[in-house]
């Protein structure tokens, strides 16, 4: 076991460096330049030396290869450089203050559409064209075909503008400063309900229909006909015997989720001003600030190749079967 | 040091100039009490308010103001703002509270060049030297300045704090604590705006005309409208042999209803452009040639350039037929529209015209600095000085410079060269009311509109007195009735 992820962690290197090598050549194709977004081109004011010698600053002049080197290099040493954009911050500090509202959000999604769609799944699955199967079916539909920003705004409109119960968008009320600690508390939930709520809604529809899918498969299974034939209790059977099998594929799908966890979702931080990583990278990308892209790229791949290798370990964990073929392999 | 109009509005409330402009936009004293130009207009001399202190305590002096001078002509210093100062010959401080500057030429925009915001030199002297300005704390953690307000806070993506100087050297600003909010998304600004969640925003024309009519909304907040400080145009490339004929230019302008395109695109919140300068400002004048809508008379110049309709209405010349290509750029739908429209209406003459809209950046890179264009729809931004030389004048038309629609016309050269050279404003108005002339008989560009900024601002809030400097000139004498307010602060 220890092998093989080790093996599998050798060969992520490559990886990553494909993956970061194709984003910077992508990234500086792309056409407008850092140097030339900030001077304000077409302003009157615009000034060449100035746009020269921020080239110059941000190592722009040099050739491509030379400038992935030099990225390369630095961050080899775990120094992912400085924005472009007018704060000039580290890119690593800015990460690390959008990163934790990112995840909390995330996190919490993800286990509100796992504690959602596995009994939605198995219920549906069990109760295979009952009227609760149809209407899920239906919401799953709906789900899966309604925009997130049109959601989101409707939301908004009915539970903030009309009802006035909740909050529309930030993290904070403008005077949260002098709120008593409970009010505090309570306001910053309250700003996380409704971007939440949309997210979960997204995710909800899918989930569900992969859960209600490997339920119906497993099932139909010889040894779910055993258990009930031992005289097992309906509940027991589902509960234990084939929802365990059945959770397989969702451990795979939920391990590919793991670095959308990172990434934050950028229409629902848009819509609800919320400061995660999501608006870093759209902010970034728009201002052609390549520090803070590569930044993101570069933890969000390494996760998304961690996230994978896990997802791989802890399913042959799960599943014996692919256990013992591995070892087999390797012998 | 900010770049964007959002963290410029916040620094005006950090930081003062030497000078300023008033509800009017007449140049007044801010941190200077007075000044006095040199009958060659070669010296300027400013005499500094004694009682002006920075955040720290420090007293403001004139050595902060060389050092300001100083930080903006060296190259290491990211500023958009470095030409202006680039005409002093040097900045010298006579004692604490006079500041004389020689200019190596008569420069217009000497005053105004003032209006930069002072930096402290106690403060930002060491990374200045060092070359490394955009790496002070001042840029974010604490900006010290000499405003009204105080910076409190900074969360990036969310918000920016800043509260009453109880020490501001005109007197403390009446409301106490000002929050910035990061909003990315216009329709979730709309929606606070609907929640009463925020108190002053901008909106979009339909917003104005459409959205908020209803008593609810102008009962919560005072909607404002003034003339903005950019213009729409369409633009044509002067290289092009059809557009080098001014008759075709001008049957062009005729064969376009300016108004009822305002009415279309903007819902009718803009004024008509007659020229590049806005209506109402000292520079600007309305008696220039015009070119109402009148199709038999575009028709009519257009013959006369050699271009006569073929059997399907067709204009053609030499057996070619009059199409071309009007770009503009992405993500902006009034542009969008503006084209729509001006394709329609020359339509109507027998010209095709075929829209491209293209991404900002590589419209800019492909096709405007590569000269690729036919025609286009774009904006000016204008300043608060009539100076125009770099849109204008012909030595402007590399492939970097602005002037990239290849304008050439010496009356106009020599009228920006004499306007950018006196400091005399009658003499100015005089040179730059012939410039206004000059364009609108040349017509090397269409100037469609001017649209006006639309904000609205919470009803709580009194005390704005609206005028054509717009309604945040006396941002500090803005106030809430006691019974009105909503938030505590401390």
């Amino acid at each position: 076991m220890l092998g093989y992820a080790l093996r599998r962690l050798l060969i992520a290197i490559p990886l990553l460096v494909g993956i970061t090598f194709v984003s910077f050549l992508v990234i500086h194709l792309a056409p407008g330049e850092p140097a030339e977004i900030q001077t304000g081109d077409l302003s009157i004011q615009s000034d060449k030396q100035m746009r020269e010698r921020l080239r110059e600053e941000y190592g722009l002049d040099k050739p491509l290869p030379v400038q992935y080197w030099n990225w390369v290099k630095r961050l080899s040493r775990l120094d992912f450089g400085k924005s472009f954009s007018p704060d000039a911050r580290p890119v690593l500090q800015k990460i690390g203050e959008r990163l934790p509202v990112t995840l909390l959000l995330n996190v919490v999604e993800m286990l509100l559409i796992i504690a959602l769609s596995v009994p939605i799944g198995v219920l549906s699955a069990t109760r295979q064209y009952s009227t609760f199967d149809k209407v899920t079916t239906v919401f799953v539909f709906v789900g899966f075909a309604t925009p997130d920003f049109w959601f989101a705004l409707l939301l908004i409109m009915l539970f903030g503008v009309q009802l006035d119960w909740l909050p529309i968008s930030g993290l904070r009320q403008i005077n949260w400063e002098y709120f008593s600690f409970w009010r505090q508390q309570w306001d910053f939930l309250s700003h996380l309900i409704l971007p939440i709520t949309v997210a979960t809604f997204g995710g909800l529809a899918g989930f569900s229909r992969y859960m209600r899918q490997s339920m119906l498969e497993v099932i139909r299974q010889d040894y779910v006909q055993t258990a009930r034939a031992k005289g097992l209790a309906e509940r027991v059977v589902i509960g234990k015997h084939a929802l365990r099998n059945a959770l397989l594929p969702i451990v795979t799908i939920l391990g590919l989720s793991l670095p959308g966890l990172i990434g934050g979702s950028i229409i629902v931080e848009s819509i609800f001003a919320i400061p995660g990583m999501g608006q870093l990278m759209v902010q970034a990308v728009f201002e052609r600030d390549y520090p803070v892209i590569m930044g993101n790229l570069v933890v969000v791949s390494t996760l998304t190749l961690v996230a994978n290798l896990v997802a791989d370990v802890t399913y042959s964990l799960v599943d014996p079967r692919i256990r013992v073929a591995g070892r087999r392999s390797r012998r | 040091m900010l770049s964007d109009s959002a963290s410029f509005e916040v620094g005006g409330l950090l930081y003062n100039g030497l000078v300023t402009r008033d509800k009017n936009l007449n140049l007044i004293g801010d941190i200077a009490e007075s000044w006095t130009f040199s009958r060659d207009c070669l010296e300027l001399t400013l005499q500094l308010k004694k009682n002006v202190r920075w955040h720290d305590g420090r007293p403001f002096t004139a050595d902060d103001a060389v050092f300001t001078y100083e930080t903006m002509i060296d190259p290491r210093t990211p500023t958009a703002y470095r030409e202006d100062f680039k005409a002093v010959a040097s900045a010298v401080a006579q004692d604490p509270y006079t500041l004389r500057v020689r200019y190596k030429e008569p420069y217009a925009k000497a005053l105004q060049t003032w209006e930069t915001w002072m930096l402290p030199r106690h403060v930002l002297e060491p990374y200045a030297r060092a070359g490394k300005l955009r790496d002070a704390p001042q840029n974010r953690a604490s900006p010290v300045g000499t405003g009204p307000y105080l910076f409190r806070e900074w969360r990036p993506g969310e918000k920016v704090v800043l509260v009453a100087n109880p020490d501001y050297f005109q007197g403390r600003p009446y409301l106490s604590r000002i929050v910035y909010r990061i909003i990315p998304s216009q329709a979730t600004i709309f929606l606070e705006l609907k929640a009463k969640g925020v108190d002053m925003a901008g909106l979009t024309a339909l917003q104005y005309s459409r959205q908020t009519d209803y008593p609810a909304f102008r009962k919560a907040y005072n909607k404002y409208r003034y003339p903005g400080n950019a213009y729409t145009y369409l633009g044509f490339n002067l290289k092009d042999p059809r557009f080098r004929d001014v008759r075709v230019r001008r049957a062009l302008a005729h064969a376009i209803d300016k108004r009822q395109l305002i009415e279309f695109v903007i819902g009718g919140l803009g004024r008509e452009a007659t020229g590049p300068y806005k209506p109402g400002t000292w520079a600007y004048t309305a008696d220039v040639r015009t070119y109402p809508y009148d199709l038999a008379r575009a028709r009519a110049l257009l013959a006369e350039a050699g271009w006569k309709p073929d059997s399907e209405g067709i204009l053609v010349k030499d057996g070619r037929p009059f199409q071309f290509e009007l770009m503009t750029n992405q993500g902006n739908d009034e542009r969008k529209r503006v084209a729509e429209i001006v394709q329609a209406s020359l339509k109507e003459l027998g010209v095709q015209v075929d829209i491209r809209v293209i991404e900002w950046a590589s419209l800019l890179k492909e096709y405007i600095k590569k000269r690729r264009f036919d025609a286009i729809i774009l904006g000016w931004g204008i300043g608060l000085d009539p100076d125009q030389f770099n849109i204008w004048h012909s030595s402007k038309t590399a492939p970097d410079e602005l002037n990239f629609i290849s304008y050439a016309n010496p009356e106009v050269d020599r009228l920006l060269e004499d306007g950018r050279r006196s400091c005399v404003q009658a003499d100015r108005t005089k040179y730059y009311r012939r410039l206004q002339e000059v364009l609108a008989e040349d017509q090397p560009l269409i100037f469609l509109y001017f649209r006006d900024a639309l904000p609205v601002v919470s009803s709580r809030v009194k005390g704005i007195t609206p005028a054509p400097a717009g309604i945040r000139h006396n941002f500090t004498e803005w106030f809430v009735p006691r019974h009105l307010q909503r938030y505590t602060a401390g």
